[in-house]
């Protein structure tokens, strides 16, 4: 059996979703449905004092199938990242984050010193920490040496559908790492998540690639098949790559020779 | 008396509980998080803290996200 757990926790699905930029929480509901995953993110902010007419996101999500992760994305300290973890944690049903230190306006790069640091107060503090990093194995590896429950390191910018700009690297990461690795930000549509998988990761989160597409829901299909085509490739072997072909059907018993 | 709420001052006529603050901004106690100079405020005693003159408190809730 194939099971995708972190920290324990075992997931149905290696697709992880988000819940920002949807047309309408209704899109959203059908998307995540589609979509098959059974861990979405969400963010923390503040309530609006002034006008508290806004429906709250938690009545479209269904808690009883999908966990939530909150998120400390925005955060660009190692001590507003903390202190949006915390408040997360007793917004929610859990003391899992989606930690984010971010460290540039334009590329939303993580600033991976504070990150670490953040990931180190946390996981004292008995969170299950799941840090967005750069795709740099050594600061993967310091970042589970920090106790992190995971890693996951970004396939190209947040929201630039870029796809996955250094394969070598995820597969070094993948290589070196002894928790689930998870490629976080990029995707652009299915065949960059079944790259992602059959790279070796052991997930993919993506919100854009969904929520951004012309139809949410068909797309959220889609990842969830190119998910599971990208795990099932991974498990099977590919075979060699070779400059030359070598054919496929019998080269004796041919009509005329 | 004035406070600092999610970053903004606020008018409030007197020390309050989180509860009763919570109440009074017609805010659902159980979707929110609050913390209170600094301090993240457990949902079990928003009947014990006390908010006074000059205290800060951020009510944060969860929103769509990535």
């Amino acid at each position: 059996m194939d099971t995708f757990s972190i920290a324990g926790k075992t997931f149905a699905s290696r697709l992880i979703i988000g819940s920002g930029k949807y047309p309408s929480h209704a899109v959203m509901v059908k998307a995540h449905e589609a979509s098959g995953a059974d861990m979405v993110t969400v963010a923390v902010r503040r309530v609006n004092i002034s006008d508290r007419s806004k429906e709250s996101l938690l009545d479209y999500i269904d808690t009883s199938k999908m966990f939530i992760l909150p998120n400390t994305a925005g955060c660009y300290t190692a001590d507003d990242a903390v202190r949006t973890a915390r408040l997360g944690r007793e917004a929610g049903l859990s003391n899992w984050v989606k930690l984010e230190v971010i460290g540039d306006e334009r590329t939303l790069f993580p600033d991976n010193e504070a990150l670490i640091e953040a990931t180190r107060v946390l996981v004292l503090e008995g969170f299950v920490v799941l840090p967005y990093t750069s795709d740099d194995p050594v600061v993967c590896r310091k970042l589970e040496d920090a106790g992190a429950a995971a890693v996951m390191p970004l396939g190209a910018p947040i929201g630039s559908g870029l796809g996955i700009q250094n394969p070598n690297n995820i597969r070094i990461i993948r290589e070196f790492s002894r928790v689930p690795v998870i490629v976080d930000a990029g995707v652009g549509t299915a065949s960059d998540a079944a790259f992602a998988m059959e790279l070796g990761a052991d997930g993919v989160l993506m919100n854009t690639a969904i929520a951004g597409a012309q139809d949410p829901a068909a797309m959220a299909e889609a990842m969830k098949f190119a998910v599971r085509a990208g795990r099932l490739a991974h498990l099977a072997g590919r075979i060699p790559r070779k400059l030359y072909a070598t054919a496929s059907s019998p080269i004796e018993g041919l009509v005329g020779r | 008396m004035t406070i600092t709420l999610n970053g903004d001052p606020f008018d409030i006529s007197g020390p309050l509980t989180v509860s009763a603050l919570l109440a009074k901004l017609e805010i659902d106690a159980r979707r929110v998080a609050v913390e209170h100079n600094l301090v993240v405020i457990k949902r079990a005693t928003f009947d014990d803290a006390i908010v006074r003159e000059g205290d800060q408190v951020e009510i944060v809730n969860f929103v769509g996200g990535g």
